[in-house]
């Protein structure tokens, strides 16, 4: 296990410089100037100019990148072009919105599938079985954008329940608060994203119930009950675990759309306006930032499957898992 | 899929309003008393993108902090009005070169510090310096020189005549000569002081217990930042914020127009929504084809069908609220058949194509399509290309690399532009640049507004753009909110008159 982590470790180091390499290249591809958002209608090209300078985006690009590596290697992630302000603990700060609304949406959302989709396979010859599947189905197809404003339409400005949007300034120093406007975000992506992983614990839990080795375990006097606890849950998990990986990693890059739409200070609507104002350091940040993040999910999927499944372990000289 | 989203938000917020909600609104206004302990709760799109208008705070900062946080040596009133604000008055030389500001005395800065004219100094030369980042550097170029005499006097030696220069000086902020950073701080003389910015939220502002004149009629207040009108009029229904700075979303207004919880006010704008040609390039280039595409479009109905019965038509590129102002919307009457008639005497009976420049947030790709279908009537064709903020700074504004584009102009005062051959839409007309400088350098107002009025005409004439319609400025407030401004002009917010109760 510890070579194992070492190696995992290397690679993720890796795929964030090759990343922020990416990054780097591909915002000097596009179009546009970074200067642009400083300045307003009536400067003189020598203003525009002394934008470039103030910015220094008129410095060689060899050099810009040096700059940015370096601070990356000191954890430095630079000065925001248009707020001034250091981005660090800019998306700090809205790392403590995006954070929270991740979790507690994948929270619920896999509360709401592991015993739905278990449920829809389990009682598929039962009405409610294909019932459940089909919901499930249209819930993928729903973009999560027109559930949040459906929710705001009835909980807010109907009923009257809840905010419709924004985060409470005193943050979570008003805990009642801040749940409370994080609640109908919550609810959004969860519903969504319930929906996709009731259909991969369903397929699952089908393969898993229709296994030789259940029906082995049951042949040798087991109850359903302790068969598909001791061998079905944890064979069915395997699949489940990976997804839920993914899952979670989507969620984190997907809260972009819930942000908007119930104006939330995250780091969804911090990289938008930062890719409005061609703010570099403030795109390069976030999307480093949300990199690793995804690189840290899918490491610790890996490393809750190989716990859950044994049979990962043993093949861990060989290539890679 | 912005727009979409606010059209579809529109159409079930107004559903909704239909089935008579509102109950739990704003308390009716007029019989509560107000209460100075209150914190005023203020919805904007306009969020600062930092707090320095002289490096690229943009139209946000002016709002939050113009009056609020800081103070100029003259107030621009919401009326319109100059009045004194830092200074207590003011001397001009008879060659009109030299300007004898007399300073307020008791002024502190909110670090503490006291009022010296050598802050004075340092805050014009801010705005001047070469790496000023302000909009209006340009405006105070005449300025040769601040001198600071002794202990309560400014003196600004001008290099010409400049007219306009203390109205000119309503936008420069005073700022703490000491002051190391002022764009994630601040230091001003205002009568408010900055709370905390969360970017990406909220600004609040709280009252400066120090200040020299008359305090807040409110305990504060705190701006909220939104993204888009949609949710921003949600929170004005769910009671999250008090009033809205300047209503973007003519659909919305209908939810609270009529409803006895809100009181929508219909102020003065600055903002003009121009069709600029490329007046360097064939076929604009042609003062008469620019007539006749002035001609061919239907500015009445295209403001019917934007803003719905709000706004006004002015035919040039100045507002009413400028002293120069005229009715100019004579001048290229809508007319068809002229149009028409002018197209063949410029050789184009047949019409032309050209490319639309047109940024992609509204009201331009609503405009860009009704002018298509317009200009289609009388032969020519229109290709729409949509273009974001920052494409049109870099293709239009910066290489001037354009046919003809829409853009809206918010400034006040800015007709001067086509005295600049330099400018993005490249008018150049000899007499007019010299009218418009020669105004500048005018002895009087009265002298100033004469020529002003004069080269507005000529370039109405010349149909140097095509001025489609002057926005209407709309505040919206809950009903128990007042002693707002309702002008906003050139952005500004003045939130130490708003009371609640």
């Amino acid at each position: 296990m510890g070579r194992y982590l070492l190696r995992r470790t290397a690679f993720l180091l890796a795929s964030l410089l090759l990343a922020a390499s990416l990054l780097f290249v591909l915002l000097r591809l596009l179009p546009g100037d970074p200067s642009n958002a400083l300045v307003s209608v009536g400067a003189t090209p020598e203003q525009l100019a002394a934008a470039r300078r103030q910015i220094g985006s008129d410095l060689p690009l060899p050099e810009q990148f040096a700059s940015w590596l370096g601070g990356l290697a000191r954890l430095d992630l630079g000065t925001s072009f248009v707020s001034k302000l250091p981005v660090g603990s800019e998306i700090a700060a809205r790392l403590s919105v995006t954070v929270p609304l991740t979790l507690l949406a994948f929270a619920l959302a896999v509360m709401v599938a592991l015993p739905v989709g278990f449920l829809a396979a389990w009682r598929s010859d039962r009405w409610y079985g294909p019932l459940l599947n089909g919901v499930a189905q249209l819930g993928v197809a729903v973009p999560v954008f027109w559930i949040g404003m459906l929710l705001v339409t009835v909980f807010a400005l109907r009923l009257r329940m809840l905010p419709a949007g924004g985060f409470p300034r005193e943050d979570w120093a008003e805990p009642g608060r801040a749940l409370t406007s994080l609640l109908l975000p919550v609810v959004t992506i969860a519903l969504v994203m319930s929906a996709s992983l009731i259909r991969y614990v369903r397929s699952a839990t089908v393969d898993v119930l229709g296994s030789d080795f259940l029906r082995t375990a049951r042949a040798m006097g087991e109850s359903f009950g302790g068969a598909m606890w001791r061998h079905g849950l944890r064979n069915a998990s395997v699949p489940v675990i990976s997804i839920l990986g993914i899952e979670l990693a989507t969620t984190f890059l997907g809260a972009v759309v819930v942000e908007s739409v119930f104006t939330l200070p995250g780091l969804g609507t911090l990289l938008i306006k930062g890719i409005a104002e061609h703010d570099y350091p403030v795109i390069q940040g976030v999307l480093v930032v949300s990199t690793l993040a995804v690189l840290l999910i899918g490491f610790a999927a890996d490393v809750v499957q190989r716990l859950v499944d044994p049979r990962l372990r043993a093949h861990v000289g060989g290539g890679r898992p | 899929m912005n727009s979409k989203l606010a059209g579809v938000v529109a159409a079930l917020v107004l559903a909704l309003a239909a089935c008579g909600s509102g109950q739990e609104g704003p308390a009716g206004g007029g019989t509560a008393t107000p209460d100075a302990s209150a914190v005023i709760e203020i919805g904007s799109l306009y969020e600062p993108q930092n707090l320095d208008n002289t490096a690229g705070g943009g139209q946000g900062v002016t709002e939050a902090f113009n009056g609020n946080v800081y103070e100029g040596l003259f107030r621009l009133t919401d009326a319109g009005k100059v009045d004194n604000l830092l200074a207590k008055g003011y001397e001009v030389a008879d060659d009109g070169l030299t300007y004898t500001f007399e300073l307020r005395e008791g002024v502190k800065f909110h670090s503490g510090k006291a009022l010296t004219p050598a802050d004075v100094k340092h805050s014009i030369e801010r705005v001047t310096a070469e790496d000023s980042q302000s909009a209006r550097k340009s405006s105070l170029e005449a300025i040769e020189s601040v001198e600071t005499p002794d202990d309560g006097t400014v003196v600004v030696k001008l290099a010409h005549r400049s007219v306009s220069l203390v109205y000119n000086l309503t936008y420069v902020w005073i700022v703490n000569a000491d002051a190391e950073d002022l764009a994630t701080a601040e230091d001003g003389t205002g009568p408010y002081e900055l709370g905390a910015w969360k970017r990406g939220s909220t600004l609040s502002l709280d009252r400066f217990p120090g200040y020299w004149g008359t305090p807040p009629a409110n305990n504060g207040v705190v701006f909220h930042y939104f993204t888009d009108a949609t949710a921003l009029n949600n929170a004005l229904l769910t009671n999250a914020v008090d009033i809205v700075t300047s209503q973007q979303s003519p659909d919305a207004l209908a939810q609270f127009t009529g409803n006895p919880d809100y009181k929508v006010s219909e102020g003065h704008s600055t903002t003009k929504l121009l069709l600029a040609f490329n007046d360097r390039k064939a076929p604009f280039d042609k003062p008469l084809v620019r007539k006749a595409v002035s001609s061919a479009i239907d500015d009445a109905k295209l403001l019917e069908s934007i803003w719905a019965g709000h706004g006004s038509l002015i035919g040039s590129m100045v507002p009413p609220t400028d002293p120069w102002y005229e009715d100019l919307t004579k001048v290229n009457p809508y007319d068809v058949e002229l149009a028409k008639r002018q197209l063949a005497e410029a050789g184009y009976a047949k019409g032309f194509r050209f490319t639309l420049d047109t940024p992609n947030y509204d009201p331009h790709p609503t405009a860009a399509a009704f002018i298509k279908s317009e200009l289609a009537k009388v032969g020519i064709t229109v290709d729409i290309n949509v273009i974001t903020a920052d494409e049109w700074y870099s293709k239009v504004y910066k290489n001037h690399d354009f046919a003809a584009t829409l853009q809206e102009h918010v400034n006040d005062r800015d007709v001067v532009w086509y005295g600049d051959p330099g400018f993005y839409w490249g008018y150049d007309d000899k007499q007019v640049s010299e009218w418009i400088k020669d105004a500048e350098r005018a002895k009087t107002p009265e002298e100033q507004t004469e020529l002003l009025k004069k080269a507005n005409r000529r370039i109405a004439e010349d149909a140097a753009g095509d001025w489609l319609y002057l926005y209407p400025q709309i505040v919206v407030a809950a009903s128990n909110v007042s002693g707002y401004p309702v002008n906003g002009l050139n952005s500004q917010f003045y939130a130490y008159g708003i009371k609640k109760s």
